[in-house]
This record gives structure tokens, C-alpha cells and sequence, in this order.
């Protein structure tokens, strides 16, 4: 009789593990539940067809020392002909296998990436509207010495005066031409 | 009386003015006379140009008529004129003219039409940004929107499209050389239209169009082989154009498979739409309202559409939507791991393969779970 409960007990120990790992999930350990932390948002705004190395590499560090997201913004020009809402797919097509390279790189270092695009009818007001949306702790911006390429430095010192947000700006190195293009993309995108 | 047969179109394609598609017309029409038929031009725009005056010389011309119009006179090609003289060849310039009110039609491919449905074959020129598809894409890379445009289809219908290219240095120098335009609009056309990024996107768009309608026309010209319900089912994919719909939820993920789809899409030719199936009475938390937000912003952008629908039964909504938008791929994140219960359903990936035959369901690979790179 005795004999017969524990055998009983077992079984239905047995069957209670079995149901219990066949309930969780399967590499066997029930996911932490989620902290409600703060998780610290790096903006690296971009434009054109390739970004500066250097606002990358700090982005990254950053991003690692305060376990943060990195968020690429694409900043997209609308011309004035069209409306504000349309189509970019000039721009589309620069854009998207960048902001890939952006994500595989910082992934590949175990960063997290949340990207954005922003459009607007000049660089500074594609970043506005962006701005105005969403809410970031730190902002990663390289100058140029090029007036043609990105943001102006009157941009900059909007950003400066305008942003609640920390602002880091990398001056200009005419020696460092380092710069992340979509060539290195590994793998079809 | 039998009706003529249809005449046959052949359009002279070019990036932009000055490249030389009015000339290689003219060549063309000269040929044909020499080689016996009877060729008239129906209508040149030589835009004062001395060499393409020069080079009508010798081919019959059809005068142009006067159109009134609110006590203005108008200069329009003669319609009723080509349709008495009914040549064989009829060379007719800029296919996306807007014709003057008052004339047979609005526009000119549509006089085009009507001495096509004469029998009249017809030659004619016509520049890339006017196709309506690319309107938008030209608009945004050169700032200037073409007001002029035909359907795609008038192209389509062409029997012959011949590109008509010019590097783009070259058609800058000719341009330079007063080839192009007057030496006073001369200033003004390289500031704007004529900047060699402009000019090297256009050139781009003008032979990837040809490649494509080349491609199109070497797919519906192929002998048809075995019985016709055989020809159709094998003709069927191409008839069909394509659509992708990409399951999406309001997380950053969601981006990387937005751009891994578009991509598709763009190569393709195809339509994207975007849809994200929301569990109905459940709020979004700040994060999604975020992600949700930026993806709009990123479809707006691509030009896809968002679509978001409240169910509870996702399959059977995804397979609604899909035959809706008459989606012939569907692209999909991975799939979490099932728990609980929900391990003994079968996995969404198998349900719209069940619900969809006919439909391939593509799922994109998380890149997180790829193995770290060294990059430099």
C-alpha cells in the first residue's frame, strides 16, 4: 500500500515537472519580467548617404557605458514643390541601406537600435519635428566644415539653445574622412 | 469596309531635353522614305534648334492650324489633317503635350491614339519625367514637377522604345554650346534642371524604364507552349502585379523588417502595404505610441500604406486584409516563442500558408539572434 503511494506520489511529481517545463519556455527559464527602468535614448542624426565615423564610434560608447538605444534619425528634405506627406523614394533608396548598416554594426555590439526617420522642408526642421515628438537624453551631432552637407552651424546653435537634451557635438576632423556607408552591408538587404 | 489594322508606335526615349530624340526621329523618318514609304511629320518642336530644321528638310510636313481660344490664337498639330492625308509613317514630337482647348483632345498621346487606330504608324518622342509614375520620384530629385504627364500604359502600348542616351557631361556641353536651349535660358537651365546629379538620377530612371519595359515585352511575346489553360496558369504570375503586405507591430524591430520589405518591393516593381492586427480593448503603452508613430512616419516616407486592424483572430485578418489588397507575398518578423497553451496551436507562419494558397509568406530573420561579426 505504502509502496503504491510513493510510486503514486512520483508519478504525479514526474507529471507536474513535465507539465511545468512543457509550460515553460523552451530554453527553460522564465524570462525575467520586464523592469519599468528608464532606458537612456541617444539620437544620431543623419543625412545624406553616409555618417561620420567618429559620431558613430560615440554613439556606440555612450551607448555602452549607459546601456542605452542608439536612434539613427534619418533627416529627410522635402522639396517645397511637394507636399510635406509625400513619397521620398530617391531619398528612400540612400536612406534605408544605411540606416541597415547602422543597425547591423551596432547590434553586432550587442547595442540596441530603434531608428527613425524625420522629414521636413530643411534638415533643422525635419530634426524639430522629430524633436518635438519624442523626448532624448543625449544628441550626437558632427559638425562640418562642408556648408553643403548635413547641419549648419546655425543649426547647431539652435539645437544648442533649443534642445532639452544633452548635445554633443564632434567638431570637425579634416584629416578623419572615416565615414559609414551602405557598402558594407553584409548579406541581401 | 474592314477596319485598318492598328498602326505601330515607336517611342524615342530620352532623360531630358537636348539629348537628341527629335534628331534620331528625323533619321529614322528620313530611312523610311528612302527605304519607299510615305512619311509625313505631323508635328516638330524644333524649339529653334538650326540643325533639326536642317535635318526636316526633305520629309512633307502637315502645316499646323490655328485653335481659337478665348479670342487667342493657337498653333496645334492638324489632327483631321494627318487622318485625310493618311501616310504610312507619321512622325509626330513631344508625345505629352497638353493640347490647347478647343483642339479633339487634351492631350497629344491621344491624337497619337487616333491615327494609331487610322493605321498609321507613328514615331515620337518623349522625355522620362513625364511618365506619371515616376513624377514623384523626379519631382523630389530634381525640385521641379512636371506638369505634363502620360500613363504609363501609353508606353506600355508602344511596339518600340528606343533610348535615346547621352552622358550626362556631354549633354551639359552641348548644352553649354547653345545646342540645347537659346543662350539666354542657358544660365538659368544649369542652375536648375540641368545639374549633373539631376541629370545622372534621370539618366538612371530612363534605362532602368526601358530595361523594364524590354523585360515586360520579352515575358508577354513568349510563344505559348502546351494547351491554353497551361499558357494562362503560366502566364498567370506575370499578368498579376505583385504586392507585398509585411506584418508589423509597434516595436523597434518592426523597422528593420519595414526596410527588409520595401526593399523587396522596390525590386519587384510591387506595391507594399503594412499591417499590424491590434488586440482589440488593449491601450497602447507610451513605447508603442512612440513605435507606432515612427513607423507611420516610415511608411509616409517609402510610400507604403499603414493598415491597422482590431481582431482577436490575427490569422483570419491577415488573410482578409491580404485578399483585399490582392497580396501575393506576405513578409513576417519572427515569431516569439510560443508558451503555455499556445504551443499546441499551429504557428502563424502554417495558418496564412493554409488560409492563402497561392501566396508566398516570406519570414525575415531576427538579427539579433545572428552571430556577432567582427567589422571593422
Amino acid at each position: 500500500m505504502t509502496a503504491a503511494i510513493v510510486i503514486l506520489i512520483a508519478a504525479a511529481s514526474l507529471a507536474a515537472g513535465l507539465a511545468i517545463g512543457y509550460w515553460l519556455p523552451p530554453h527553460g527559464r522564465r524570462p525575467a519580467r520586464e523592469q519599468p527602468t528608464t532606458v537612456r535614448r541617444i539620437l544620431l542624426p543623419f543625412t545624406g548617404q553616409a555618417i561620420s565615423r567618429r559620431s558613430f564610434e560615440a554613439a556606440i560608447r555612450l551607448a555602452k557605458a549607459e546601456n542605452a538605444t542608439i536612434m539613427p534619425a534619418y533627416l529627410a528634405r522635402v522639396p517645397r514643390n511637394l507636399p510635406l506627406d509625400a513619397p521620398l523614394p530617391a531619398q528612400s533608396a540612400a536612406a534605408m541601406p544605411l540606416l541597415e548598416m547602422i543597425e547591423q554594426r551596432a547590434s553586432s555590439q550587442g547595442i540596441t537600435v530603434d531608428s527613425r526617420v524625420a522629414r521636413g522642408r530643411t534638415y533643422r526642421d525635419a530634426l524639430r519635428r522629430l524633436l518635438d515628438q519624442e523626448q532624448f537624453d543625449r544628441v550626437i551631432v558632427s559638425a562640418t566644415d562642408s556648408p553643403r552637407a548635413g547641419l549648419s552651424s546655425e543649426d547647431l546653435r539652435w539645437l544648442l539653445q533649443s534642445v532639452p537634451a544633452e548635445i554633443l557635438i564632434l567638431r570637425p576632423a579634416p584629416d578623419d574622412t572615416r565615414r559609414i556607408s551602405a557598402n558594407g552591408l553584409q548579406g541581401h538587404f | 469596309m474592314s477596319q485598318p489594322s492598328r498602326g505601330h508606335l515607336r517611342v524615342f526615349l530620352g532623360m531630358a531635353a537636348g539629348v537628341g530624340k527629335t534628331f534620331r526621329m528625323l533619321i529614322e523618318g528620313h530611312a523610311e522614305q528612302e527605304a519607299g514609304r510615305d512619311v509625313v511629320i505631323g508635328l516638330l518642336e524644333s524649339h529653334g534648334r538650326a540643325d533639326t530644321a536642317k535635318l526636316a528638310e526633305g520629309l512633307s510636313f502637315i502645316p499646323r492650324r490655328h485653335v481659337s481660344y478665348r479670342e487667342t490664337s493657337l498653333e496645334e498639330m492638324d489632327l483631321p489633317a494627318i487622318l485625310t492625308r493618311a501616310p504610312e509613317l507619321c512622325l509626330i514630337d513631344e508625345l505629352a503635350h497638353t493640347n490647347s482647348p478647343g483642339a479633339e483632345h487634351e492631350k497629344r498621346y491621344e491624337d497619337v491614339e487616333d491615327v494609331l487606330a487610322a493605321g498609321i504608324d507613328v514615331l515620337s518622342t518623349l522625355n522620362v519625367q513625364h511618365l506619371e509614375s515616376l513624377n514623384d520620384q523626379v519631382a523630389e530629385l530634381s525640385g521641379i514637377r512636371v506638369r505634363e504627364t502620360i500613363p504609363d500604359a501609353v508606353l506600355g502600348r508602344a511596339e518600340e522604345i528606343v533610348l535615346v542616351d547621352l552622358p550626362p557631361e556631354a549633354l551639359l556641353d552641348r548644352l553649354r554650346a547653345g545646342k540645347v536651349y537659346r543662350p539666354d535660358r542657358i544660365d538659368a537651365a544649369l542652375n536648375n534642371f540641368f545639374r549633373i546629379e539631376n541629370l545622372s538620377a534621370l539618366r538612371e530612371i530612363a534605362l532602368r524604364q526601358v530595361a523594364q519595359e524590354v523585360g515586360h515585352k520579352r515575358l508577354t511575346t513568349i510563344e505559348p507552349v502546351g494547351s491554353r489553360e497551361e499558357t494562362i496558369a503560366a502566364d498567370a504570375p506575370q499578368a498579376v502585379g505583385e504586392r507585398l503586405l509585411a506584418l508589423i507591430e509597434p516595436y523597434p524591430g518592426a523597422q528593420r523588417l519595414i526596410r527588409r520589405a520595401w526593399r523587396s518591393s522596390h525590386r519587384l516593381g510591387a506595391k507594399l502595404d503594412l499591417l499590424w492586427v491590434q488586440r482589440p480593448g488593449r491601450a497602447l503603452t507610451d513605447e508603442q505610441e512612440r513605435s507606432l508613430t515612427a513607423l507611420r512616419q516610415l511608411a509616409s516616407v517609402l510610400g507604403a500604406r499603414l493598415l491597422v486592424e482590431e481582431s482577436d483572430n490575427v490569422a483570419e485578418t491577415i488573410a482578409d486584409v491580404a485578399r483585399r489588397q490582392r497580396s501575393t507575398y506576405v513578409v513576417m518578423g519572427r515569431s516569439r516563442p510560443a508558451r503555455g497553451i499556445a504551443r499546441l496551436r499551429t504557428p502563424l507562419p502554417q495558418r496564412l500558408m493554409e488560409l492563402l494558397p497561392g501566396v508566398d509568406v516570406r519570414i525575415v530573420a531576427d538579427r539579433s539572434h545572428r552571430p556577432a561579426t567582427d567589422q571593422p
